[in-house]
């Protein structure tokens, strides 16, 4: 039996009074990339959003269910949303470095969350995990925003991994990069895999075969299909899976 | 005859008339304004010519025009608008970061946001008699510098508050949740993402909203800012003088002499406002280049 980092249960979230996501039960294992496929507007990003609680800071978002982090809901109460995020960081749609130098930038949540290692030492370790360090060594004090799109998002990899999370939420991360860049950071998630778990949201079908180990396919909130990556895109259980990556919706 | 001909009445020349005529309307329009400053510039600088030295500057007001000087009065401003700044930035951004941050959408935090508002538009006379009531009267501070710099302050922050909150609200919200995501709690990501980001834009509003301050006659007159004294305030309870109080009490003289240094105190305070104008429009050139990056 496979470790799991996160186990959701019965998942149901509400924008004022309408169910985006209606009831979901999925299992994210160690160590795995998990790969969260489905057409816009499904309810990805707010699923994701509820793995780490940022959930929370949307206005008029309700959230009933189970999220089981560590043998913890993370929802029952008296549980510190700060404390979580901490543990479980994210990676936005669009780079979002903050306007910083690239070293405040990776230097920001060790300050923040009180790290008592060295920081210069933690930032260009978190720099070489994202596999930038290379092109940004000698230009620490350099404003963030003078790096080309790829490197921003890689510098918000880097920003997530200095605090060792356990599990590393990505929302889309590579639809506002070239191809090129778009490798790169699938590269790097496959190499981090070993330390952290991965899951990632994706609206590009390839890059989920390419990359994850298991696949989720949302539809309407609800959760159509899940399992391994390799059998669900050669034999899927479901029709709508079917069309879905053959590319005749969505 | 083409079958394009047939069918239209262009009447180019007509329609090519009105354009002509429209853009010299509109060209003077926009040239009206800066006309008017020039003009107005042009005489109270000319009135001036001759009066306004280091005499002028370091001088105490006298009745003798060649004389006078603006020393107090140059000094009560300065000390004003340091107790209006001292009063209105801190609670003025306090409140603009609870409305844009803390609060929570309600009706009453759109009724106290709909209040700023309104407070903004309110006359300044009506600053003038609440502070002599407020400051001078109940608090008993007397006719007093710091009245006059705390009566200010109020009439000043809904303003401060206005575009503190919008130099808040222009701040990407996907550098809030970036600092969220990293585990900073709510002060953290106001203090060390938001207010950053937003205090180029919050010093534009506050230095415009004092170079108001410091051109407004109004409520002053209630607070009793003495139009003639003969020692400089010591402490924040001394009484006091600003320059448009000043002004206007020279303009009001019949002798020629004394609207002539009246044209001179003008430019020094004309001078004022100016460079701190330039000085804002100079911080929010450069910070909308920053969020444009974005
Ligand atoms: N803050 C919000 N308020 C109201 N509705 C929202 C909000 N965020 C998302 N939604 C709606 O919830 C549904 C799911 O959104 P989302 O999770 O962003 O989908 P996806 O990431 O799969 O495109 C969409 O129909 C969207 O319009
Ligand atoms: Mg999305």
């Amino acid at each position: 039996m496979m470790e799991r980092a996160l186990s959701i249960r019965n998942l149901k979230v509400s924008y004022k009074d309408r169910e985006v996501l209606k009831g979901i039960d999925l299992d994210i294992y160690k160590n795995k990339i998990t790969a969260i496929i489905g057409p816009s507007g499904c309810g990805k990003s707010t699923l994701l959003r509820c793995m780490n609680r940022m959930i929370d800071i949307v206005e008029g978002a309700k959230v009933s269910g189970e999220v089981f982090f560590g043998g913890e809901n993370i929802y029952a109460p008296g549980v510190d949303p700060v404390k979580i995020r901490f543990k479980i960081g994210m990676v936005f749609q669009k780079p979002n470095p903050f306007p910083k130098s690239i070293f405040e930038n990776v230097a920001f949540g060790l300050k923040i969350n009180g790290y008592t290692g060295d920081i210069p030492q933690m930032v260009e370790k978190s720099l070489r995990w994202a596999g930038l360090w290379e092109e940004v060594k000698d230009r620490l004090k350099d404003d963030a925003y003078v790096l080309s799109g790829g490197q921003q998002q890689r510098l918000c990899i880097a920003r997530a991994l200095a605090l060792e999370p356990e599990v590393l939420l990505l929302d889309e991360p590579c639809s506002a990069l070239d191809p090129v860049s778009t490798l790169r950071i699938e590269e790097l998630l496959l190499n981090l895999k070993e330390r952290l778990t991965i899951v990632i949201v994706t609206h590009n079908i390839q890059q989920a075969a390419r990359i994850a180990d298991y696949t989720a396919f949302l539809l309407d909130g609800n959760l159509v299909e899940f399992g391994e990556t390799s059998s669900m895109f050669t034999v899927p259980k479901d029709k709508r899976t079917e069309d879905f990556i053959t590319g005749r919706f969505g | 005859m083409s079958a394009q001909e047939v069918k239209f009445r262009p009447h180019l020349e007509r329609r090519k008339c009105i354009d002509a005529a429209l853009k010299f309307v509109f060209a003077g329009s926009a040239f009206f304004g800066v006309t008017v400053l020039f003009v107005l510039l042009f005489r109270i600088i000319s009135d001036s010519l001759g009066w306004l030295d280091l005499q002028f500057l370091t001088s105490f007001p006298s009745r003798f025009p060649e004389k006078a000087g603006i020393f107090p009065a140059l000094l009560g401003t300065i000390y004003v608008i340091l107790i209006t700044a001292a009063f209105s930035i801190p609670i003025g951004i306090a409140a603009a970061i609870f409305l844009e941050e803390y609060a929570k959408k309600s009706k009453l935090v759109s009724f106290i946001q709909l209040n700023i508002y309104n407070l903004a538009g309110v006359p300044s006379i009506v600053y003038g008699i609440l502070g002599l009531t407020v400051f001078v009267r109940w608090m008993q501070l007397g006719r007093s510098l710091l009245a006059g710099g705390l009566t200010m302050g109020i009439l000043v922050l809904p303003v401060v508050i206005v575009s503190a909150q919008e130099a808040i609200r222009a701040v990407p919200d996907s550098w809030r949740e970036a600092a969220y995501a990293l585990g900073a709690t709510k002060w953290q990501t106001v203090r060390y993402v938001v207010l950053p980001s937003a205090l180029p834009g919050i010093m534009t509003g506050v230095i415009l909203a004092l170079s108001r301050a410091i051109g407004e006659t109004a409520p002053l007159i209630p607070i009793g800012a003495l139009t003639f004294i003969r020692t400089l305030p010591k402490s924040p309870f001394d009484s006091f003088t600003v320059l448009p109080i000043q002004i206007y009490n020279w303009t009001s003289r019949p002798q020629e002499d004394f609207r002539a240094i009246a044209a001179a105190a003008i430019v020094v305070l004309l001078f004022v406002l100016l460079s701190m104008n330039f000085i804002a429009i100079m911080i929010r050139n450069k910070y909308q280049r920053r969020i444009k990056e974005v």
